[in-house]
């Protein structure tokens, strides 16, 4: 193989022709400056049009081309081609998801966990528009804001070992979000979100193995998210022992 | 997904970004009585709005006022903005971002706890909020978050509308494909919102994300409603070499500096003086998109831009403004300058160059959203409400999706509650006629065309003939390139035959609506002989309000488009000169 070239190893699935998936070979140019992403681009348009995947803005927000390469879960849009030389790159759908076909995954599930850590602003009463907007320090604005740049590409839950073998588990980006909304000093909806979070699936499952934060590609730390919840379950089960009557957070 | 009884709503909103998701809200809020469905060729939270950085504008503080909104955008607009339009915009704007403040964004806030604003490109005043240099990102998920606690509202999330359905002059549904099982149904709807967003990729180079491809255009412009505006292409003046990746106005709004090969500021060359140390509102930098472009382009040709391996570029210098205050409000720059170019603004500057960012034209509809075709309706950059003329200000087209959502959704909303539900019954032969044609068209054939090519020469024949600079001889040349690729498209050649996630079929869809709209750019181009905002004829250097003060209106007819004309509405502010 020559300097100008390198391989990829793309896993394909068909459903309906392939029994499983299985690997294929491309040999693609190799650009000091193309990512994963541009190789895939390339086969698509240049070599075998079948290649099936997902991918939009090619800049890192989108969050739509989360792959498995190497092995890791990576935003294929990221991952430049000159850190895996010489290769071969293997290219595989995201790790303890369905696969709908070749690198496509399904993502009902986390869909359907979004919805139910409510992630929106839940007040006892809401402001009218015409009185204005609701005043938050930079500081307030500091405790949550880490927690509310996940971009939802999934790559948390291919990293995480638990969710690999309890589905149900609520999962780090939901309960990231989750504590996003608490944290929020505009929200109220802690005690409604709170049987979600507490239930066995919910942070508890988590055995922290941290994976999800290395992996995650915006910084949001969503094992940071668990373990504060956990803790701050926790208190709250103790205030209720101490203070049957009621500790209010 | 709606059950085997689906398929059947009161409202139908097509796309799901911030225009789409605002209006389905909008609809949810206006009567709990609506069925609504939101559907998307990708799910909510990867519509091309997560990728708007620098921020969006309303006025929100006592320096500033309504009316200086309103002629900041009529002035950016070279004055080709509907004025009765900007002034419904202004005035709804500042309660829709306090909206979405509600609806928990995490703007930017200033120590005593409001919303922060900072200056942006033509605007007088600092009046652009902002959530850091990810705004469109936190919009959109603040959006979409918020849009699943209205469980009324379901979704199609990754089905491709292939037509719109139209009985009696009505609209009422589309036919759509799912992805996941690659079958067509109709979805029927007494009431239809475009939401699709724009076409940037009709060019090779530009800020759009892949699925800018036009689609809802497209199917508004083959059901026989006019493109209103299309040769006003926006070219962002600072995106990355080689990606096309966005580097925000916001850099320059911060006080980040445009420099030429000898780092010589040299947009004061250009009427846009003098340079200052601290930016000054529509000065030197913080001029509009349209004039510091084609600065950009006169630069080059006196050969004082850098030359890269992916064309000639400048510098965007950030490193006068500190890691503090970059890491504050401009991390994703830093973030992107770094993944992308290997440069780190703190250490370096960012080399920089014009790239396609924004459609200013769009579905022709009023000031509710309404089209020319009953029961459908339009909005954000799908649409064109005539907010942004022939040059939209930065930060317009944010608070335009929130403004015009909401009222599309309203009005669509009140439309499907006075009519009563379509018949689905003839509907479902359309569909399995419609699923026909696609198999005829695209599954069955063994062309000899492949999608990348001619994707690749629509792209070449659109920047050469509808660039920064235009001319009567290259935009000819590229419509006739235009017209040879749509012949040419007919022998399209798919290797993919299968049902499921076929992506080939969706990129031959795809390409199909860009064609449509490519030639819609190129022959309102050809046709508006002046030069006005982002329009510039170097054969007719002068805007020209007693031809062309109207808006262009592209109608489909079998041998290409038809351009009409259509007035501009001028309330208060007669047009004048512009000059910054």
């Amino acid at each position: 193989m020559s300097d100008a070239t390198i391989t990829l190893e793309v896993t394909r699935y068909r459903p309906g022709h392939d029994r499983e998936p299985h690997p294929q070979s491309f040999e693609v140019p190799f650009q000091k400056d193309w990512v994963v992403l541009d190789a895939l681009n390339h086969i698509k348009d240049r070599i075998d049009g079948t290649l099936s995947y997902r991918w939009s803005c090619r800049m890192g927000v989108c969050g739509s081309c989360g792959m498995m390469v190497n092995g890791v879960p990576k935003l294929t849009c990221a991952a430049f081609l000159r850190d895996y030389r010489p290769g071969p790159i293997r290219v595989e759908p995201l790790a303890n998801f369905p696969v709908i076909r070749d690198l496509v995954i399904a993502l009902d599930d986390f869909m359907e966990k979004l919805r139910r850590v409510k992630p929106w602003i839940i007040r006892a009463e809401e402001k009218p528009v015409s009185e204005g907007e609701y005043r938050q320090t930079p500081a307030q604005l500091e405790t949550y804001k880490q927690f509310s740049m996940c971009i939802n590409c999934m790559l948390c839950y291919a990293a995480c070992p638990v969710y690999g073998l309890a589905p149900a588990f609520v999962g780090p980006a939901a309960i990231a979000l989750a504590y996003r909304y608490n944290l929020d000093s505009r929200d109220e909806g802690y005690r409604l979100r709170e049987p979600v979070m507490s239930d066995a699936v919910g942070v508890w499952e988590c055995t922290f193995v941290g994976e999800c934060s290395v992996v995650c590609p915006k910084g949001v730390d969503p094992a940071a998210a668990i373990q504060r919840s956990k803790l701050a379950g926790a208190t709250d089960w103790l205030l209720s022992m101490v203070m049957p009557w009621g500790g209010r957070r | 997904m709606p059950g085997e009884d689906g398929y059947q709503h009161d409202l139908l909103v097509i796309g799901g970004g911030g225009a789409g998701l605002r209006a389905a809200i909008a609809a949810a809020e206006e009567s709990n009585r609506l069925s609504i469905a939101v559907l998307s060729k990708v799910y909510p939270m990867r519509s091309h709005t997560v990728s708007a950085e620098g921020g969006t504008a309303a006025v929100m503080r006592d320096d500033d006022s309504l009316d200086t909104h309103a002629k900041d955008t009529i002035f950016g607009s070279d004055f080709l903005a509907d004025q009765d339009v900007v002034e419904t915009f202004v005035r709804e704007a500042p309660g829709e971002v306090i909206q979405l403040e509600h609806w928990g964004c995490p703007w930017s806030r200033d120590p005593d706890g409001r919303v922060s604003v900072r200056p942006f490109g033509g605007m007088t005043v600092n009046r652009t909020l902002y959530a850091a240099d990810k705004t469109g990102f936190h919009m959109l998920h603040s959006l979409f978050q918020t849009s699943l606690k209205y469980e009324k509202i379901v979704r199609y999330d990754e089905w491709f509308a292939t037509s719109l359905l139209i009985e009696d002059g009505t609209v009422c549904g589309v036919t759509a494909l799912n992805l996941h099982d690659g079958r067509m149904r109709p979805i029927v709807a007494k009431a239809v919102i475009m939401c699709t967003g724009g076409a940037g990729r009709i060019f090779p180079f530009t800020t759009n994300a892949a699925i800018k491809t036009g689609d809802g255009m497209a199917l508004a412009y083959r059901a026989g409603v006019p493109l209103k505006d299309m040769e006003f292409v926006q070219y962002h003046p600072t995106g990355l070499p080689g990606t096309g990746i966005l580097i925000t106005e916001a850099a320059r709004g911060e006080g980040g500096h445009l420099k030429n090969k000898d780092g010589y500021r040299y947009l004061q060359d250009y009427g846009l003086g003098p340079p200052t140390d601290t930016p000054v509102h529509r000065k030197m930098e913080l001029g509009p998109r349209d004039i510091l472009s084609r600065c950009h382009i006169q630069e080059h040709q006196k050969g004082r831009t850098f030359d890269g391996p992916y064309g000639h570029y400048v510098h965007l210098d950030l490193r006068h403004l500190g890691e503090k205050l970059i890491d504050k409000n401009l991390p994703f720059v830093r973030e992107l300058a770094r993944n992308y170019v290997g440069i780190d603004p703190v250490h370096e500057p960012i080399p920089v160059r014009p790239v396609v960012h924004y459609m200013m034209g769009g579905i022709s509809t009023d000031i509710t959203g309404k089209t020319s075709l009953d029961g459908l309706y339009a909005a954000g950059e799908a649409a064109c409400v005539s907010i942004n003329g022939a040059n939209r200000l930065g930060s317009n087209s944010l608070t335009e999706l929130l403004v015009f959502g909401a009222r599309a959704g309203r009005s669509a909303a009140r439309h499907a509650l006075e009519r009563a539900a379509p018949r689905s019954n003839p509907l479902a032969q359309l569909a399995s006629d419609e699923r026909r044609r696609l198999d005829q068209r695209f599954l069955r054939v063994d062309g000899r065309e492949k999608i990348a090519d001619i994707r690749e020469e629509m792209q070449k024949a659109m920047e050469s003939g509808c660039g920064i600079y235009r001319d009567r001889a290259t935009m000819e040349a590229t419509c006739q390139t235009l017209a040879k690729l749509r012949e040419r498209f007919a022998h399209i050649s798919l290797a993919d035959k299968d049902a499921v996630f076929n992506t080939e079929l969706i990129a031959a869809l795809e390409l199909e609506c860009t064609l449509e709209v490519a030639e819609t750019v190129a022959r309102s181009a050809l046709a508006r002989e002046e030069s006005r905002g982002s329009h510039t004829r170097t054969d007719f250097p002068k805007r020209d309000d007693a031809r062309f003060l109207k808006h262009s209106l592209a109608y489909r007819t079998p041998d290409g488009p038809r351009i009409e004309y259509l007035p501009v509405t001028i309330t208060r502010w007669p047009p004048e000169e512009r000059k910054y």
